[in-house]
């Protein structure tokens, strides 16, 4: 009966939803501002400032015939897995820079890649809309594209993809608009998370310690954390300015910093629901493609479009290092598993290894 | 022989491109309703979404930057790229050269 109701009269009901919709907006405008009492760099004037930081390349990892689009740390802190435009999926061992495993995907712009927990796959996808685990073999003559699986199917590019805290379930995001949790054996879609209005273009597990919620940023200047077991958005923050290419959780889980085309990167604390600081100079005006924390939380690490890597003082909001050396775009940054160094990969076909 | 087959296609054409037409009027017809009716039910989950968003209990910043103050203090030596920890223990620093006497 209801539905008859609200068939007959859509224009109205339609109005009152939006102003309802309005009125909780601003609700939640004053409720988070509420407790905006201090920040974050005011907090953290009493701490010591941070010394200078000598971070150098250490290993160049060459063999790329594109531009490197994506890349991974494995488990064991020493081989990494990269993707490239060109369709070449690659596995390296970081100390020899030897290269271990190499794959030829059917399509070009593989634009994400991640490590198993285990060390025994890899993951990668792009435009060919879908994600695919390669098993990685000891045997150097295998050809690895015949073990081949397909797991997760979108209507539009995959734009990143990440394993769960095993090897059995991979998370992905996809131009498409929606994240999904899928099944590596069965390649079964085990729950799918709706509500960014443009496309998904980066997404970050939670460490394990807190629990099963991932955070998602896309096109739409949105940021939102899902509960992985109901598909429920539990939050969302729309401060950016422009597309958010990279999420990442600061290491306690309480937090998570975003980089985007904005040139700005921002950090924003869980518990508090709301943005507590932002990295920028009027300097930096090219976008940030890539951010991840030190193992400390103290540094962020972002790299940009302006070809360099700029190191920032996460509590005090300074910048404290920035580091030249690829000779294009910065597309991808992550921190070692043990800390120890960080990796980042270029649009000049190159990754870089810095400590 | 061949005028009439040629006229039996000409109609069959004809009957199928009708066919379209009437499915494409009828389609488009649907889709506008669909489209109010999704409209409706996109403005019913915005708001369902905020609630859900507005009703979560958040703490104070200050109470936040000071937990997040506490993780980086706790965990600060154990950070190599913050502490910088010597070339001997860090796989990728090179190490010192020997020198043979």
């Amino acid at each position: 009966m209801a539905a008859q109701e609200v068939a007959s009269q859509p224009s109205d009901t339609l109005t009152t939803l939006k102003t309802e919709s309005e009125t909780l907006k601003t609700k939640l405008e004053e409720e988070r501002a509420k407790l905006h009492d201090v920040e974050l760099h005011q907090v953290a004037e009493k701490i010591e400032a941070l010394g200078q930081f000598v971070m150098k390349t250490r290993r160049t990892l060459k063999g790329h015939g594109n531009k490197v689009l994506c890349m991974d740390w494995c488990k064991d802190k020493r081989r990494i897995v990269s993707s490239s435009q060109d369709g070449k999926v690659i596995v390296w061992d970081a100390f020899t820079t030897n290269k271990e495993h190499a794959v030829t995907m059917p399509c070009t712009w593989v634009m994400a890649c991640a490590y198993a927990p285990s060390g025994c796959a890899v993951a990668c996808g792009g435009l060919d809309n879908k994600c695919s685990v390669y098993p990685l073999s000891l045997d150097k003559n295998e050809n690895l594209a015949a073990k081949k699986k397909s797991v997760a199917m979108h209507t539009n590019y995959l734009s990143a993809c990440c394993f769960t805290n095993s090897d059995m379930q991979i998370l992905t995001s996809s131009g498409d608009g929606t994240c999904a949790l899928w099944d590596v054996e069965s390649g079964q879609m085990l729950q799918s998370f709706h509500g960014h209005a443009a496309d998904v273009l980066c997404l970050d597990l939670a460490p394990s310690e807190t629990g099963n919620t991932f955070v998602s940023g896309g096109c739409d200047k949105k940021a939102c954390v899902w509960d992985m077991r109901t598909g429920q958005c539990i939050q969302s923050f729309e401060t950016h300015e422009s597309d958010i290419n990279s999420v990442r959780y600061y290491p306690s889980g309480d937090a998570f910093a975003s980089g985007s085309d904005d040139a700005t990167c921002r950090l924003y604390d869980l518990r508090a629901d709301r943005e507590v600081a932002i990295y920028s100079k009027e300097s930096i005006i090219f976008g940030t493609s890539s951010v991840d924390f030190s193992l400390s939380g103290r540094l962020l690490f972002g790299g940009y479009n302006d070809y360099t890597i700029n190191v920032w003082d996460v509590l005090k909001g300074t910048r404290v290092s920035i580091l030249f050396g690829h000779e294009n775009r910065v597309s991808t940054l992550r921190v070692s598993p043990d800390g120890t160094a960080f990796c980042s990969g270029s649009w000049d076909h190159t990754l870089r290894i810095w400590a | 022989m061949l005028l009439w087959c040629n006229c039996f296609m000409i109609f069959v054409d004809l009957y199928f491109i009708f066919l379209l037409c009437f499915c494409s009027y009828m389609v488009s017809k649907m889709s506008s309703k669909m489209v109010g009716s999704n409209n409706l039910a996109h403005a019913r989950r915005m708001v369902q979404q905020l609630r859900v968003e507005a009703s979560i209990e958040r703490i104070k910043v200050s109470k936040a930057s000071a937990d997040l103050m506490r993780y980086c203090g706790e965990n600060a030596k154990y950070d190599p790229l913050l502490t910088g920890i010597p070339a001997s223990e860090n796989p990728f620093k090179d190490k010192k050269p020997c020198i043979i006497l």
